[in-house]
């Protein structure tokens, strides 16, 4: 199943936070799509993910500075 | 949840019961939870009003003098800013601000430490001075503990005091 999270309108801390929490309501297995800003959240969410064993399948550029990454659990 | 062996550990000593540092504190916990650190928050001296199940002025503990000083600081609703508090009004604006900014609030932050298992440890000397009991704070309050458990529990971590 895909799951997917807005976190642009989110500021640190809370976009880590609202990834970490949706990835631990999911089942190892299932995607999530994340839709976020470039900068902080860019360099620190894929990043921060992958360290916790979690496979980033890609990232891609979207509008406005935005990228849409997609993880797997 | 497996965690890797090796996790990176913090510990927060949140000493200060003003609203500024709490929201600095509530920040770096659940920002290196999220981040796949293992954290431990303890509360001790004004730190322990973040803690009191009644977020209001109540008149908790037994003394006159107890009772006195838990009711002037009052719970997290009562934080005072470090600086411009202004009896009590920044804390308000100040939250005004952060919404306005789509910045977490004090209580989302609390709320997202929960949610991330943060663990949550009060002072035993502290609360003795203040007569405040483990029934008197949060059920996720995990443990009272001395300093010393608080150092062996943080002998891999990094401390940070606030």
């Amino acid at each position: 199943m895909k799951h997917f999270l807005d976190i642009t309108n989110e500021t640190c801390p809370m976009t880590f936070v609202k990834v970490k929490l949706q990835l631990a309501k999911m089942d190892s297995g299932e995607t999530l799509e994340v839709l976020l800003n470039e900068g902080e959240p860019l360099e620190n969410v894929p990043r921060s993910c992958e360290e916790q064993g979690f496979k980033v399948l890609s990232n891609e550029p979207t509008d406005n500075n935005k990228h849409l990454i997609l993880i797997e659990k | 949840m497996n965690l890797p062996v090796d996790k990176k550990k913090i510990s927060i000593v949140c000493f200060s019961g003003d609203f500024d540092k709490m929201v600095a504190a509530f920040t770096v916990a659940t920002g290196a939870a999220a981040t796949n650190r293992e954290v431990t928050m303890f509360f001790t001296f004004w730190g322990l009003n973040a803690l009191k199940k009644k977020k209001g002025r109540i008149a908790t503990g037994k003394s006159l003098m107890a009772k006195a000083f838990n009711f002037l600081m009052g719970g997290i609703n009562n934080l005072p800013l470090s600086r411009l508090n202004f009896f009590g009004a920044s804390p308000k604006l100040m939250t005004m601000m952060m919404k306005q900014h789509n910045v977490a609030t004090l209580p989302e932050l609390v709320e997202a430490a929960h949610a991330l298992g943060i663990r949550i440890v009060a002072c035993e000397m502290a609360m003795k001075i203040l007569e405040v009991e483990q029934s008197d704070m949060i059920e996720e309050v995990e443990s009272v503990v001395g300093v010393a458990t608080f150092l062996n529990e943080s002998e891999n971590s990094h401390i940070i005091f606030i």
